[in-house]
């Protein structure tokens, strides 16, 4: 769960790292008002969670309160295009008002965990302002790297490692240690699945401040946290993926026209494979669990038919210990309550499979039983641009 | 003797008196498992159709000899399980929990270094050698015995790559899932060596998904370690980039785990790999008939 900038710059203030002087507004009146309280002199930051702001025209350096305002009132209240949000953007409902800084250099500063070490992991380079992934490509000798014991955690080299390598010196120094000691505090208590400070800056007057704040928390470690889970921002979600997630089915939004509903993560990415081996593209991922139950499957059938693009469901479930035909009466009952119209094709598989698949031709709904999954995905296109005519 | 699993295994089951617990603690017992204690902390001195139950892993294992621990305890304590379990000295502990923090697993990895514990999952269908043990929740009947070892991060699709062998009269000796979170107890690292040394396993069937790099080090060390043949899958290769595809491991991210980078490692490392989800079957039984490992 990712949070605003705003937010993760005021988690970064609690634990004893250094950010800009600001503060958010969600009127022009109250970004001229901060401006003036700053000396005239801010930049203005469009507050989305989605990346590329920047040279999407949502952040900018003001000269005094009456541009703050003119610019606040161009971003507030309308969607912002950047190359991470889509073709409709998204809706700007905060700015971030903040010193305009000076800056000397930019750097990068980073926490995560490595999954192949299993540790957590902090990062830093003397390149920053740029995508970490481009330098990693580019420069990768700049970037610097320090895993950190889980059995004692942070200690003060790893942070003095950093500072050094970075080439600060003198307060810096003792700011930086602060600074990655405050990031990994945050990091390892607040349950993250990442940090970033990008970029890290030196101001010419030789401050060390975290300019950008990115913060996302691991969705397994948010029961830990209800005061995190309560800063979640839904609106920038797609609104199926927020019913979605509220039913408990795992769910993607896609661009083509088959819809899916698979039991198991593997199994779907495995449907929406062949799908495109047929000739077609998958409308969504979706995956309604190893149980598979009525409630789930009614849940995951709304999801799908509100999607205007899907003009065909494939469903695709491997039973296992759970009962064909339970299932297949679940399907038809919740096909029947959320009164699914469109084609249907259904491969099932697991004990009293026939039975299922009996269940299934008899409902007088419009389903096709497929033998296996070639047959279901192949079967599931054709009817797709079919209805397409 | 086939890996990890078989008729040596004494199993305990964690959070047995749970609904997902005792159903599944039956239906390994139905396989053929020895289910020997479960364990559930306030429930000691009870029974679960017959199998005692105890409060801690220590009493379980002193008055049963379980050697094998498989933990259904709920994600906020599951970590606290595996340390249980580790900490009286199982060989292996087999999670299925999923949602598990990421931390409380950078933590139970750090405790199992060093100590003789191996942990399979947690976010997976468990382990099951064909007609000795099950110790999962995998539909048993999709399984045969046989020389296929197989080992993958997904439940659903090993069924279904499973009980495609199955329907061609190839059967298996060990099916492992290893789980689809971004930390597990063991990858394929860990679980190919074990294949390449057991005398059961003849050819070794890996089904890999999209994020990390997992499949990238699995074909380096096939391509310098590995003599018997193997075959591979790579699922979601119309995933986009930056969406968590269920698995909580399974996001291609900063260009990196896209199934066109695993799949050009594998083959580089003389892998073949299945075109398509519905060809695992035939493409393995292809592979084995080149070996002369079938008629």
């Amino acid at each position: 769960m990712k949070v605003h900038e705003y937010l993760g710059k005021r988690l970064f203030a609690e634990y004893g790292v250094p950010v800009p002087r600001g503060e958010v507004a969600e009127t022009p009146d109250q970004a001229a008002a901060l401006t003036a309280d700053l000396g005239g002199r801010a930049v203005i930051k469009a507050q989305i969670l989605a990346g590329g702001r920047g040279k999407a025209g949502g952040v900018r350096v003001v000269a005094s309160p009456e541009q703050a305002w003119e610019f606040a009132a161009g971003l507030l209240g309308r969607p912002l295009v950047t190359a991470q949000t889509g073709p409709g953007g998204v809706v700007v409902r905060r700015v971030l008002v903040e010193e305009a800084l000076e800056i000397d250099r930019e750097l990068y500063l980073a926490v995560l965990v490595d999954r192949d070490r299993g540790r957590p992991l902090i990062m830093a380079s003397a390149t920053g302002g740029m995508e970490i992934e481009e330098v990693a490509a580019a420069f990768p000798d700049r970037i610097i790297r320090v895993w950190v014991d889980p059995a004692v955690g942070f200690q003060p080299y790893i942070g003095r490692t950093v500072a050094f390598s970075l080439g600060l010196s003198g307060e810096q120094v003792r700011t930086a240690v602060e600074t990655v000691a405050g990031l990994y505090r945050l990091f390892t208590e607040k349950d993250c699945a990442l940090v970033e400070v990008n970029p890290w800056v030196v101001t010419a007057d030789g401050r060390l401040l975290a300019a950008d704040a990115k913060v996302d928390f691991d969705d397994n470690g948010l029961f830990r946290h209800p005061e995190i889970a309560a800063l979640r921002d839904t609106s920038e979600d797609s609104p199926l993926e927020v019913e979605a997630m509220r039913a408990g089915v795992s769910y993607v939004k896609l661009n083509g026209f088959v819809g899916c509903m698979v039991n198991g993560a593997g199994l779907a990415m495995a449907t929406m494979d062949l799908i495109k081996l047929a000739g077609g593209e998958p409308a969504n991922f979706l995956d309604v669990g190893g149980g598979a139950n009525e409630e789930r499957i009614a849940a995951a059938f709304k999801i799908l038919i509100s999607d205007p693009d899907v003009r065909v469901v494939l469903i695709n479930i491997f039973g296992g210990i759970a009962r064909g035909d339970v299932i297949a009466r679940g399907i038809v009952a919740a096909a029947q309550s959320v009164g699914v119209n469109i084609p249907m094709v259904v491969r099932l598989v697991g004990t009293n499979a026939e039975e299922g698949h009996r269940i299934l031709r008899e409902s007088g709904l419009p389903i096709t039983v497929a033998a296996d999954m070639a047959e279901a995905a192949t079967l599931a296109v054709k009817l797709g641009k079919e209805a397409a005519r | 003797m086939s890996i990890l699993v078989g008729n040596h295994t004494r199993l305990l089951v964690q959070g047995i008196t749970g609904r997902e617990g005792s159903f599944h603690a039956r239906q390994c017992r139905d396989y053929g498992t020895r289910v020997v204690a479960g364990v559930t902390p306030g429930k000691g001195g009870t029974e679960v159709d017959g199998i005692p139950v105890f409060n801690t892993v220590r009493e379980a294992v002193k008055a049963t000899g379980a050697n094998a621990s498989l933990v259904f305890v709920p994600a906020p304590f599951a970590a606290d399980a595996i340390l249980e379990a580790a900490d009286a000295g199982l060989e292996l502990v087999v999670c299925i929990t999923e949602g598990i923090p990421v931390l409380d697993m950078v933590r139970v990895k750090r405790f199992l270094e060093g100590r003789p514990t191996r942990l399979i999952g947690p976010n997976c269908p468990g382990v099951i050698t064909p007609g000795q043990a099950k110790v999962g929740i995998m539909p048993a009947a999709v399984y045969s015995p046989g020389p296929v070892g197989v080992v993958s991060r997904s439940g659903t699709l090993t069924y279904e790559a499973s009980a495609q062998l199955t329907a061609l009269g190839i059967g298996q000796s060990t099916c492992v899932g290893i789980g689809g979170d971004p930390i597990v107890g063991s990858g394929y690292l860990d679980i190919l060596p074990m294949f390449e040394a057991d005398p059961e396993t003849k050819l070794v069937l890996l089904i890999g998904e999209i994020g990390g790099t997992a499949e990238e080090e699995a074909a380096e060390y096939i391509k310098r370690r590995m003599t018997k043949p193997v075959v591979a899958f790579i699922v979601g290769r119309t995933a986009p980039p930056g969406r968590r595809m269920g698995h909580a491991g399974a996001i291609i991210s900063g260009g990196t785990g896209t199934a066109e980078s695993k799949v050009r490692a594998l083959e580089a490392a003389g892998v073949t790999v299945c075109p398509s989800p519905a060809e695992i079957g035939r493409t393995v039984a292809e592979v084995a008939r080149r070996h002369g490992l079938i008629p």
